[in-house]
């Protein structure tokens, strides 16, 4: 199966890269675009037909090397 | 002293690191390919300044669990000193020897320049040949390098004294003027809780000769061939 997981940035964590993207915006005539948050998109394809395990194996990955849990959030999603 | 340099795919402050120990040591340290995980036990070991694995992911994050850095956790774990620099600090907090973490940089650039620094403590391995309060300049080289810990951490860091380095202005004073990066509480290096390991952001290796605009920081590394030795 295949999984998306999202990285983001925990809430009151800086992002300066979201910031320098919401002014860019502004600039382009985009004047409605308020707080901007970056975060990471990855997807994974997986040799495993379980979800529930399939789940807890993506949770390690984020806790071990996807996600900096200082100061980033995690979500995981199951596709197909 | 005996030393342990690190060297990682994309490391490039190895030899500089190398130099400075050699300088005041007269000996040449190991250097330790990142796929070793067993090398010659050492005095010190040493995780050096780069862009260890093209800084996929997270700067540090790939290089974190390499096997060199599984045995580096284990002789840290038994008091072998380690010496974080650059890099290599974005590297031990991504391996969870130091708390916090090194973010990009709050203004989005690259910072290539000298910055100085107030020594927080003389009451260690790598600071004993400063003075607490001293103020010392030293290059900086990176885009990310802006330290941040969740404010119980960072209370507990300064409630034990894990604070190394400061950014300061030159005459001392800790303030936005001298931060270079963004960095919480103006902080340039930080300590584990048993003092043997050190992490900073700034170059010392880069301040050893004075024909190089500088030598501040080459105490730092006389400093720990008196207490290694």
């Amino acid at each position: 199966m295949k999984a998306r997981v999202h990285v983001t940035l925990k809430n009151g964590v800086l992002d300066p890269q979201g910031k320098a993207i919401g002014h860019s915006l502004n600039r382009l005539g985009f004047p409605e675009v308020g707080d901007v948050r970056q975060g990471k998109f990855i997807e994974l394809e997986l040799d495993e037909t379980d979800k529930a395990k399939a789940k807890a194996r993506l949770d390690e990955m984020c806790r071990k090397l996807l996600a900096n849990t200082v100061i980033e959030n995690y979500s995981i999603e199951l596709v197909g | 002293m005996k030393a342990a340099v690190l060297v990682f795919p994309g490391s490039n402050r190895e030899g500089d690191v190398a130099q400075a120990i050699e300088l005041v040591t007269g000996r040449k340290p190991q250097m330790v390919w990142h796929g070793d995980g067993d090398f010659e036990k050492t005095d010190l070991i040493v995780v050096p300044g780069g862009f260890s694995y093209g800084d996929y992911l997270r700067c540090g994050a790939m290089a974190a669990l390499s096997p060199v850095m599984a045995e580096v956790k284990k002789r840290a774990a038994q008091g072998v000193p380690v010496l974080a620099i650059c890099n290599g600090f974005q590297i031990v907090t991504e391996a969870g020897l130091l708390p916090g973490t090194l973010m990009r940089n709050a203004h989005l650039k690259f910072v290539c320049s000298d910055v100085h620094l107030k020594v927080e403590t003389s009451q260690s391995l790598f600071t004993n040949r400063y003075q607490a309060g001293q103020v010392i300049r030293v290059p900086v080289a990176h885009a990310e390098g802006n330290y941040f810990a969740d404010q119980d951490t960072l209370k507990r860091l300064e409630d034990r004294g894990q604070i190394a380095f400061r950014y300061c202005a030159p005459d001392g004073t800790v303030d936005g003027t001298g931060n270079p990066n963004g960095s919480i509480r103006n902080i340039a290096g930080v300590f584990n809780e048993t003092k043997t390991v050190m992490g900073l952001m700034p170059h010392p290796e880069n301040a050893v000769e004075p024909m190089f605009g500088g030598s501040d920081g080459k105490a730092l590394f006389e400093g720990l061939v008196e207490a290694l030795t």
